[in-house]
């Protein structure tokens, strides 16, 4: 297993990168979380820096770094100062709206983008695939935040949906299919505006790949076989085209955690975004570094997940007998 | 321009597919890749179409088959067992590839799917013209690899074409194009850049697939030698025509035009007992085909000619045709 | 002629010699540790004679083309001994092999993929030359222009692409390459196969002429045994990554002594007869 066990190296050796450089950039930010407290007259500043000392954050930074791996080993990922909470539960709590949110979002665009690629790869110069570029041409040059913006005015204004959160306030009291329902609302417009930002590229990639795989010799030879249209796009084009999208489907799977920090901001989705960006701004140290690291292995777990199916998709990547 | 008046009765059997007038254009710049081509295939015979790159060979082929891009201009009539091949539509035109008319293309390591079976490759062109279960797709699927002579007809079955060698390949893409016993097989170029054990491999398992089944085989190369106790009737193109058709014995014994003698001369004689005869030089046809041969009023092979005489230039020459049995398009064939 | 080359042999030294090379590869699976070995070439060993066509056969995977590339010094073997004009290259660097590489020149079979697309032909033809610093400046067009003329190739197609070419117009630009260095070997992997017949027999009468012309000596790789009995003065059969016959070509085509070559011999020699019971006018 000699491939798994460089990946698993490959994989330490940047989660410790990423976490070491995460501290070392936190530590250098000027402030801490105690100093709004130096603010209070009430508090001496004796106390903020006994807290100080009490949290550990006097200590030398390779001590501190070495404290919280030690911990991290055992399954304790630090404090949040602010929420008063052990950090790994609040991550993974945001975490799994996140991955509700992302999945869903990641799925969709896939699953729109496949079908739609294909069919325009099909008839390259006709309406169908003018039409196809010029909307995904129009969607990448909308920055992701207009596109967010845009949505929620529309929603606003015709009252259609709930606006902010996950979940509307007499959540619990609703029965299954009612909190389904209300689930779904709140999903809407996040999740409009991730498949929106990502679908241009998919798009392209699905129709460039399928446009260069529809060259190739063998799909005229199977066509003189008689071999119908529909499966000569989804039988014998599609998964000689696959390489590349597998590749972007990794690049999907990595961003999971990470790639909708700005939507969940402004959509008020209780995800790791607003988690982070909380964090970031009152120097909620352990958070911070927390979230950086989830987002880092689930980056690793991606891209690992991409070579895996590359090897297993591929049969030219498997040699089993030469 | 020749007319389209054709006469020939070689054959007793039935006429199979029948073409007419045949005429390919690509648009203004380009030459014509095929003029006024009339051909007769009739049942159960091998007709061997010679030419060099730029005949029309390939061209011929692919129109039978309708695989023209699409802003090939063609006229002309391919009846099929009396339908006309073009004025089908797609569908129509899907339905007889694969099924009545199957083509074997010329590097099946780029004509089979990188990415699937072999045997998945077989069977759907099997689901794309019978009704069938699965489990009769396999089954077929694994008779017809049996046929082409292979033993372990398992391995080759879930094998990917880079796990295969070159003659097993090539005997796959045989076995694909007769899986669904086509009434005419054509082969274009089968076996072009293979080496001579390979080359006489596929020609073998050709002439024992065709015999089993009875279908007509068009077998297109460049190289004459291979049409040699293969082929009943030879078919020379040049410049997008026909220039000489023959039964093959004829041809071989007392070459026509100007061209197929040139072509033949390039055969290595070998004497027999002592080897190969060294050369110091190759009889070489001279020159080559241009753009502008294609365009010219007289004869478009003239200008490498060593039987021209004026009215080459100035005329095209009609066909001829010889008791019967024999065309040749040449003012001087026979000089 | 065979028989004059063979004595011109034992009076002059041999161009190139090669002793004892062996290459093998060793392919790994990417997730288990298994690995194959294969074992391109198995201690070969053969003397290319100068001012004659020296011709390897075989069937595909043989090893032709590998030795070929060894030869080139495109590749470097695992074990063994290259002597060419009496010195011994096989583990020269690079730096060391820079100035030899204008004397041993290679033609590829498929030019189109050898070529670069980008270029005209006479860029082609101008590259090695700038490269190896031969000509400068107008110097540079005009030994172009002259090389083309050499090969065949009309001026008008000076500032073509590769890709405009036809196949034998290519195989010329090709050689046209290889010429204008003025090498003293040209090694010619299956440069013929996948031509036309008639331009094959053009291609081989340009060859002949040049090697005539400019006292070259070629290494021709082939599997097509009628081509090589037609023009090679010495022939080497080779088999599993070995030569398994070698001599002068009367012999070795005439009165084979492996089974190999007998092989080979016979299945050519099955076209062959197929033809002439044609040309009689039997039927086979």
């Amino acid at each position: 297993m000699k491939f798994l066990e460089r990946r698993l190296l490959h994989a330490i050796l940047l989660l410790i990168g990423a976490s070491l450089l995460c501290f070392l950039f936190s530590t250098l930010a000027p402030g801490s979380y105690f100093d709004e407290m130096k603010l209070n007259p009430q508090i001496s500043s004796a106390t903020v820096a006994a807290l100080r000392s009490q949290y550990g954050l006097d200590q030398p930074l390779p001590l501190r770094y070495e404290h919280w791996v030690k911990s991290v080993l055992h399954g304790e990922w630090g404090y949040s100062f602010a929420y008063n909470l052990p950090v790994r539960g609040l991550v993974v709590v945001r975490a799994r709206n996140t991955l509700l949110l992302t999945s869903l979002a990641a799925a969709l665009a896939w699953l729109i983008a496949i079908p739609l690629g294909v069919w325009t790869a099909s008839r390259p110069g006709q309406w169908e695939d003018r039409l196809s570029m010029a909307g995904t041409s129009f969607l990448l040059s909308v920055p992701e935040l207009v596109v967010a913006l845009g949505l929620l005015y529309c929603v606003i204004r015709t009252h259609a949906l709930p606006v902010g959160g996950m979940v509307s306030a007499d959540h619990d009291s609703l029965g299954l299919w009612g909190r389904v329902r209300d689930l779904s609302a709140h999903l809407i417009v996040p999740v409009a505006t991730l498949v929106l930002a990502s679908l241009p590229i998919l798009i392209r990639h699905v129709r460039a790949s399928m446009m260069e795989v529809l060259q190739a010799p063998f799909i005229q030879s199977a066509r003189g076989h008689g071999i119908g249209r529909m499966t000569l796009l989804f039988r014998y084009a599609l998964p000689a085209a696959a390489n590349p999208l597998i590749s972007l489907f990794g690049l999907s799977v990595a961003g999971l955690l990470s790639g909708s920090l700005l939507v969940e901001v402004i959509s008020g989705w209780p995800g790791l975004g607003p988690l982070l960006l909380e964090a970031c701004l009152s120097r909620d140290f352990y958070v911070v570094v927390g979230v950086v690291t989830a987002s880092t292995l689930f980056m690793i777990l991606g891209s690992l997940l991409a070579d895996v199916m590359l090897a297993m998709a591929d049969p030219r990547v498997r040699m089993d007998n030469v | 321009m020749a007319s389209t008046s054709y006469t020939m009765t070689t054959h007793r059997s039935p006429s199979l597919l029948r073409i007419r007038g045949l005429t390919v254009n690509y648009g203004d710049p380009a030459p014509p890749a095929l003029q006024q081509v009339n051909l007769d295939i009739s049942r159960g015979e091998t007709v061997g179409i010679l030419g060099e790159s730029g005949s029309g060979k390939s061209t011929l082929a692919l129109s039978v088959l309708g695989l023209l891009p699409k802003k090939a201009q063609v006229e002309g009539s391919i009846c099929l067992e009396g339908q006309d091949l073009l004025q089908a539509d797609e569908s129509g035109l899907a339905a007889v590839r694969g099924d009545k008319i199957a083509m074997i293309f010329q590097e099946p390591s780029l004509s089979l799917s990188p990415v699937m079976r072999v045997g998945d490759q077989i069977a759907e062109v099997i689901r794309a013209h019978r009704k069938a279960t699965r489990e009769q797709q396999k089954q077929a699927v694994e008779a017809a690899l049996r046929e082409i002579g292979f033993s372990d007809v398992d391995r080759i079955y879930r094998a990917y074409p880079h796990q295969l060698s070159g003659g097993e390949l090539h005997r796959v893409a045989i076995a694909q194009a007769l899986v669904c016993r086509p009434n005419l097989v054509i082969a274009d170029e089968a076996t072009r850049s293979l080496d001579a054990t390979l080359q006489t491999e596929v020609l073998h398992a050709l002439r024992d697939s065709q015999g089993k089944l009875g279908s007509a085989l068009i077998f297109i190369t460049h190289n004459p030698a291979l049409l040699a106790g293969f082929a009943d009737r030879v078919v020379v193109m040049y410049a997008g025509r026909i220039v000489e058709e023959a039964a093959v014995t004829a041809f071989f014994r007392k070459p026509l035009h100007p061209y197929s003698k040139g072509l033949l001369q390039l055969i290595p004689s070998a004497l027999p007992y002592s080897g190969f005869v060294r050369q110091e030089r190759l009889p070489a046809i001279p020159g080559s085909l241009t753009v502008s041969d294609h365009w010219t009023h007289g004869c478009a092979f003239e200008p490498r000619c060593f039987a021209r005489t004026d009215s080459c230039r100035k005329e095209s020459p009609e066909q001829t045709e010889i008791e019967g049995t024999r065309r040749v398009s040449c003012f001087n064939y026979g000089n | 002629m065979g028989t004059d080359a063979a004595a011109k042999r034992g009076l002059s030294p041999a161009i190139m010699k090669v002793r004892g090379l062996s290459k093998r590869f060793v392919q790994r699976t990417p997730f288990s540790h298994k690995k194959f070995a294969i074992d391109a070439l198995v201690d070969v060993e053969m003397d290319i004679a100068p001012g004659c066509v020296t011709a390897l056969v075989g069937e595909s995977g043989s090893g032709k083309s590998t030795l070929a590339n060894c030869l080139a010094m495109l590749e470097r073997a695992d074990s063994g001994e290259i002597w060419f004009e009496g010195q011994e290259i096989s583990r020269w660097k690079d730096r060391q092999l820079a100035p030899l590489r204008s004397k041993i020149q290679m033609v590829f079979q498929d030019s189109a993929g050898a070529l670069n697309p980008r270029f005209s032909a006479a860029r082609i033809i101008e590259e090695p030359l700038e490269i190896q610093n031969r000509e400068h400046g107008a110097g540079l067009r005009g030994r172009a222009c002259e090389v083309l003329a050499e090969v065949g190739l009309l001026p008008e197609w000076a500032e073509r692409s590769p890709l405009e070419l036809s196949g034998g117009q290519r195989q010329r630009l090709a050689i046209g390459r290889a010429i204008g260095l003025k090498p003293a070997l040209l090694i010619l992997d299956e440069s013929l196969s996948g031509l036309d017949l008639s331009t094959q027999a053009q291609i081989l009468n340009l060859l002949l002429d040049l090697k005539q012309t400019h006292a070259l000596t070629y290494l021709l790789i082939s599997h097509d045994l009628s081509l090589v009995g037609q023009i090679a003065d010495f022939v080497g059969v080779m088999q599993h990554g070995g030569i398994v016959e070698f001599g002068a070509a009367p012999q070795v085509l005439g009165s084979p002594r492996h089974d190999e070559t007998r092989r080979l011999l016979a299945s050519a020699r099955g076209l062959e007869s197929a033809y002439r019971t044609a040309r009689a006018g039997g039927r086979a």
